[in-house]
């Protein structure tokens, strides 16, 4: 299993850290050993949602806070176990998790982050005033080890150590499933991991649920450890910021980002404070502060990925190749699969119904009264002059927006006011103008994004996305970073993205634009094989002339409204096209 | 409803209003800073902290006190806080922030990230300097201002009247001024051009001759300087330590993403409301769940009004 073999590193430092840590036995230097792993994992915690999707979360201390009440108050009122608490903690955290995510995810970016900011510092004055300002876990003289309580210091750190292997075990997991590249892809790009058919709001609340319950039990673990706690010590800013900055230090999306942010700042800031904190009070944050802000200057994208970065360059024969690329191999090799033909369900009937489609933002009607129908099996044809309203067609007709008047039906059912996603798996597949790869990711692990929504297996995705790179010519190209590809190969590679959801209807926004000569010809040349395989493809262009050898029909748009629609030698001789292309004085000239 | 009832709303409410004002100062601060340059700025709060020592030093050491004396000194030395601080600022965006943030951010990817850290350390160094320099003990910038009030009233036939106090009502004055003048600086100036331009579309503006990073600074510097000057006006009315950036920064950043990004009266009103739900919730809340009240009428409206009062911006929902 992969994601195993992966994690040797892993446990070869976990068990260097397990004998250094019976090694020693001052009891301070152990309370920070234990502290480094606690940190670590709750940095883990942070990393499964805001690593992964991008949105940062400036509120984990709630989870962790909530975590930390759960084992102490239950132990007080209810003599409970935290052997028992813990797990419940991860149960409250996930619930909070759950909770927390549900309202918060309408907003995005900045916004996320600072409305995540106000979860535990509301928390922190309710305990407060509930009268919890300092709690102590109280002591079990007769049944220590029932209780997890441990005059041995080096147990607490083993069991740190046992809880963190886990997490970086279940972190792993995610990391390399269907989960993780959901995740990836929202973060490099929402819009496109929608239109990919993945259900962006299901997997973030996977996430931040998941992200939740291991706060948590990270929070009831401290404070059993700490045998203290304060509302500030575990609902305050600095818990929250405590996780951004070992992951953030360490490096972001990546398991090791919090285990090495830890191993580094948790002693340094512990060593400083004992050997300088005396001497002047605050100077060991200064120099603390400094640390951070040096290194950060150096190294801004963590240091984990810096020094990748540096060994990739240095001994690139030495370092394996990108952990997935293994993965992929076998399925790139696989056998394509046979033309994709569906059957249709209700021939005859247009597979795309458009009638009375209208939208307008604010007194601008961008879209008004637009109606027109894609047979099944062709080719059509959407142009007109910048600004006519074509894009914001596709962005109804993929539910990013929302028409105001009108009704959309596909495949014989009305689909108007669906989710992107939904769209998606109904088989309308789409690209964009502006191109969104996810620019970080390889080229078939972009494909594979777009092939989850059909596939049940992760195995099945990655044979579908092998398929789709093979029928527009990427098979080669699988490996490479997105970010690297050049305009055509991106154009490809969208668009093999978005045959990977085996889709009936392919939408096509500008596939042709930015390409030289030879680079338009051979993307018509694939669109025309699709077409022959029997999937019907609208495509939108601003320029006519690639299109009149391509298309069956054409639908022109002027000023949000179809201006003409029929064939491509009648739409090309008619007076009102050139007039809308050209301007008035041009219709005589290009009519003798 | 009884008339000490009406009294003490009308008492909370002008509270509310001019400490509001305050806020507002804060947050348009705040919006400045983040609306040009995109940047989280943790250390805004310690910032206003250093705003408010510098005002305390010029009135107390500097000369300011003995110059104007007690009645007209702090607020000299509030204004005088912020182009001190602006210097700052610029430098601090010369030598750190500039180095993660603007043409020099990665395109895409973890750019942000790097920032985050960033400012999360120089806020860390400076509440820590800021304990060295100036020590723990609570200080405040006296004025017999903040013990005397205006008496509106009374009204309703000697039942009601309403108390104004003299300091916080100048304090507000002052901050309401503060706004207009930078309303007028970005929308009229050749420089708010820039800085608007540099905000929409920072790639456009920078074919159109403008130096996107020294625009990011001047905004850096500005949001830092007026930030000062909102902590100058604070520092009469409210006992201050190094470690007051923490309590204003949350305040700062709900008032910001109330009142949206799209203008700078925008945050302002988001301020206001936030000093307004402050002040009302000691009506009918104990005292100590007055930032919980905040938080939970901040959640609300931006889950039922999720493009703030002002916004415009697409990228919230």
């Amino acid at each position: 299993m992969p994601a195993l073999r992966s994690l040797t590193p892993f446990f070869v430092f976990a068990g260097a850290f397990a004998v250094i840590a019976l090694a020693v036995t001052n009891s301070y230097y152990q309370l920070m050993m234990t502290l480094v792993l606690v940190w670590a994992t709750f940095g883990l915690s942070w990393n499964v949602l805001s690593g992964y999707t991008g949105l940062v979360s400036f509120g984990h201390a709630a989870f962790f806070g909530i975590g930390a009440y759960t084992t102490a108050l239950g132990q007080i009122y209810f003599d409970l176990t935290p052997w028992l608490l813990i797990p419940v903690a991860a149960v409250f955290g996930a619930v909070a998790g759950l909770l927390i995510g549900f309202p918060t995810f309408r907003l995005r970016g900045v916004y996320f982050a600072l409305s995540m900011l106000a979860y535990p510092l509301a928390l922190l004055y309710v305990f407060e005033w509930l009268g919890y300002q300092e709690v102590t876990l109280p002591m079990k003289r007769e049944t220590p080890a029932a209780y997890m309580q441990f005059s041995d210091h080096r147990i607490y750190t083993l069991l740190a150590l046992a809880l963190l292997s886990v997490i970086v075990l279940v972190t792993r997991m995610v990391e390399q499933s269907r989960f993780g590249m959901a995740l990836l892809s929202i973060k490099q790009n929402e819009a496109a991991a929608e239109a990919a058919g993945i259900d962006t709001l299901k997997w973030k609340l996977y996430a931040v649920t998941l992200s939740g319950a291991i706060a948590g039990a990270v929070g009831a673990f401290y404070a059993v450890v700490l045998l203290v706690v304060t509302p500030v010590s575990v609902f305050g800013m600095l818990v929250s910021a405590q996780a951004l900055t070992v992951t953030l230090f360490g490096g972001v999306g990546t398991v090791w980002g919090p285990v090495i942010g830890a191993a580094i700042l948790i002693p340094t800031a512990e060593i400083l404070h004992a050997e300088l904190g005396h001497i002047v009070p605050g100077i060991q944050n200064v120099i603390y502060g400094l640390a951070i802000v040096v290194l950060i200057l150096v190294a801004p994208e963590g240091m984990f990925w810096k020094a990748r970065d540096f060994a990739y360059r240095r001994w690139p024969h030495l370092v394996a190749a990108p952990p997935d690329a293994t993965v992929h191999q076998s399925a790139t090799c696989g056998p394509p699969l046979a033309a994709h033909a569906p059957v249709p369900s209700s021939a005859g009937a247009p597979l795309l119904s458009v009638r009375g489609l209208s939208v307008s933002f604010g007194g601008l009607k961008a879209v008004q009264d637009v109606s027109f129908d894609a047979a099944r099996g062709t080719i059509l044809g959407i142009i007109g002059p910048n600004g006519a309203g074509k894009t914001t067609v596709f962005n109804l007709l993929t539910g990013f927006l929302r028409p105001d008047a009108g009704q959309i039906v596909f495949d014989g059912r009305n689909v108007t006011r669906r989710k992107p996603h939904e769209l998606c798996a109904a088989g309308i597949g789409r690209t964009f103008q502006i191109m969104r790869p996810f620019a970080r990711m390889s080229v078939a692990d972009n494909v594979v994004v777009g092939a989850y929504v059909r596939a049940s297996t992760d195995a099945e995705a990655r044979r579908l996305a092998a398929d789709a790179m093979a029928r527009v010519g990427l098979a080669d190209y699988a490996h490479r970073i997105a970010g690297e590809l050049t305009t055509r190969e991106l154009r490809l590679m969208e668009l093999a993205r978005a045959l990977a959801s085996q889709p009936i209807l392919l939408l096509l926004d500008e596939t042709l634009a930015g390409l030289g000569h030879g680079e338009a010809d051979e993307l018509i040349a694939i669109i025309r094989r699709l077409a022959h395989a029997g999937i019907t493809i609208v495509i939108i262009e601003h320029t006519m002339q690639a299109m009149v050898r391509l298309v069956d029909r054409f639908v022109v748009l002027d000023h949000g409204a179809v201006l003409v629609e029929g064939k491509p030698e009648t739409v090309t001789r008619d007076p009102r096209v050139i007039e809308a292309y050209l301007g008035k004085k041009w219709t005589a000239y290009a009519q003798s | 409803m009884t008339a000490q009832m009406v009294e003490n709303f009308l008492q909370a409410a002008v509270a509310g209003l001019l400490v509001g004002a305050i806020y507002g100062l804060m947050c348009v601060a705040l919006a400045l800073i983040f609306g040009v340059m995109r940047v989280i700025n943790f250390a805004q709060g310690d910032f206003m902290m250093l705003g408010m020592y510098a005002a305390y030093y010029f009135f107390a050491a500097l000369g300011v006190q003995a110059a104007l004396g007690s009645t007209l000194g702090p607020y000299v030395a509030a204004v005088l806080a912020g182009p001190v601080l602006f210097c700052v600022g610029y430098v601090v965006h010369k030598t750190l922030i500039g180095q993660v943030s603007g043409t020099r951010a990665q395109v895409e990817g973890d750019g942000h990230f790097a920032q985050l850290i960033l400012t999360l350390g120089i806020s860390l160094i400076l509440q820590s300097a800021g304990l060295i320099a100036f020590g723990s003990i609570l200080v405040s910038v006296r004025t017999p201002l903040s013990s005397s009030a205006w008496e509106i009233g009374p009204l309703w036939g000697d039942l009601i009247s309403v108390f104004v106090n003299k300091s916080r009502g100048i304090s507000a004055i002052i901050s309401v001024a503060t706004i207009v003048a930078l309303t007028v600086l970005i929308g009229r100036s050749r420089l708010g051009k820039s800085l608007r331009a540099a905000a929409d579309n920072p790639e456009a503006a920078t074919y159109m001759g403008i130096d996107v990073d020294q625009a990011h600074r001047i905004a850096f510097a500005l949001g830092i300087g007026i930030t000062a000057i909102a902590g100058g006006l604070l520092a009469t009315n409210y006992p201050f330590s190094p470690f007051v950036g923490l309590e204003y920064v949350i305040i700062m950043y709900a008032g910001v993403v109330l009142g949206g990004l799209g203008s700078i009266i925008g945050p302002f009103w988001g301020g206001m409301t936030i000093g307004l739900v402050q002040q009302l919730s000691t009506l009918v809340l104990p005292t100590q769940l007055q930032n919980t009240a905040i938080f939970v009428v901040f959640l609300l409206i931006v889950f039922f009004m999720p493009q703030g009062f002002f916004g415009r911006s697409v990228e919230r929902s």
